[in-house]
């Protein structure tokens, strides 16, 4: 081929990139996920941590919002008591969709050691949950790989606004 | 010859009781033992009917009659110098005598000695606040409410401390279910769905050592997961954080030039 004949369909032959407005939106929408400020137990200490300076949440494009109006992810983080669950849900109802859940720790994925007549059994009992997060608690670098698989998952989703009811339990 | 236990089911009961154990006692001291406590329960046998006093770890402890409980707390703050209501709480002996006991644990800081004032009140009787005493009264109170389901008259705010204000029960009474009784194991559902979706969501799985491979819904077999409720797979998954293809402007790893660092640097 010629100098002058570029191949504009080979790889920055054109500043063009073709992409579908599913692939267009979710990867705008996994990039700049805004997790809810809550923290219930001591997993809220690690998820504290994962978001300060040397674990660093922000290179993700996660900025942790105090309002639930604002944020798309709830990080269930901690021990969720029966008193508490209603106060949980309803911040869940008050976030806007699309939403997602990550329960971080055993507490929150299923009551955890305690197995007691003052803690929900789990918080999927509650909020349907996206990605349940090993560990008591979990490390902070574990919390930025649930939501790196988060970020995968929401890429491989539809954008459509028509979302499939999340099936609770 | 012991009875038969069943031993397949030996990790859903986390306690196992010894049949011959006997609780060791913690030696009774006399009270002329200790000039300031001998002093101090002469002021108090002088008002009040004081049915046994002893020394045990060097505390004083004294039983009283339920209803002198205001009066002798006042005269051992005023009289005594016990200015500390460290902890309130009772004990549940309803199966044994249909009894509770209630402590007074007081602290004198100026002498340095501690006391606990004991007394007994049936499960049904009125005890009488003694807030008007001790102002750390209050919480404790409503604790031992909360927990127990004594009544207090003439405290400033009877109200759960603890559970929420809708609870039914009261939780450290020995007769209540550590699982919790039925309106306890329905509570979030309850409030937040209502009663008809208890079918949908299903009971609380409490057995803690309960594993099922074949149970997609609540279990996911590390390195075999398949999607939420599908059947189980035996072949192997593979999870990486990003898509092969990489994507787009975010960094992606390569592993192949990373490296494991053996000392911090």
């Amino acid at each position: 081929m010629a100098q002058h004949k570029i191949n504009y369909l080979q790889e920055a032959g054109l500043p063009v990139a073709l992409t579908t407005v599913d692939k267009l939106v979710q990867w705008g929408r996994s990039n700049s996920l805004w997790p809810l400020t809550y923290g219930l137990a001591c997993c809220a200490i690690e998820m504290m941590a994962t978001g300060a300076s040397r674990y660093d949440f922000d290179r993700f494009g996660t900025i942790f919002r105090a309002s639930p109006r604002q944020s798309d992810v709830l990080i269930i983080a901690g021990t969720l008591t029966k008193k508490h669950a209603p106060f949980m849900r309803r911040l869940y109802d008050q976030m806007p969709d699309p939403k997602w859940v990550i329960s971080m720790g055993s507490c929150a994925n299923t009551g955890g050691m305690f197995n007691t007549y003052a803690t929900v059994q789990g918080a999927d009992r509650i909020v349907p949950v996206d990605i349940y997060l090993p560990g008591c608690a979990p490390r902070p670098e574990t919390l930025q790989y649930a939501l790196m698989l988060l970020q995968k998952k929401i890429r491989s989703e539809k954008a459509s606004r028509k979302l499939a009811p999340k099936r609770l339990v | 010859m012991r009875p038969y236990s069943d031993k397949q089911n030996v990790q859903k009961k986390p306690y196992y009781s010894d049949r011959y154990f006997v609780a060791p006692q913690i030696p009774k001291e006399a009270v002329e033992s200790d000039a300031v406590f001998a002093q101090d329960l002469a002021i108090l046998q002088a008002k009040f009917e004081i049915k046994e006093a002893y020394i045990q770890r060097g505390q004083l402890v004294v039983y009283i009659d339920a209803r002198d409980n205001v009066a002798l707390l006042q005269t051992l703050k005023d009289e005594c110098a016990y200015n500390i209501l460290s902890e309130h709480s009772a004990i549940d002996w309803l199966a044994k005598s249909n009894e509770f006991e209630l402590f007074y644990q007081l602290l004198s800081t100026s002498k340095r000695k501690r006391l606990r004032v004991k007394c007994f009140i049936h499960e049904k009787e009125v005890l009488q606040s003694v807030y008007g005493v001790y102002k750390s009264a209050d919480w404790a109170e409503r604790e031992m409410y909360d927990m127990f389901g004594i009544a207090i008259s003439g405290h400033p705010y009877m109200k759960r401390l603890l559970m929420p204000d809708d609870w039914f029960g009261h939780p450290l009474l020995k007769t209540y279910p550590l699982h919790g009784d039925e309106a306890a194991r329905w509570y979030e559902i309850d409030k937040i769905f209502g009663k008809e979706y208890r079918d949908i969501i299903g009971p609380e799985e409490r057995d803690s050592a309960r594993v099922d491979e074949n149970d997609t819904y609540r279990f996911a077999r590390l390195g075999h997961e398949v999607p939420f409720g599908a059947e189980p797979s035996r072949e192997k998954t593979f999870h990486d954080y990003q898509e092969e293809s990489g994507v787009t402007i975010v960094k992606s790893l390569k592993k192949s030039e990373s490296k494991i660092v053996k000392e911090r640097p």
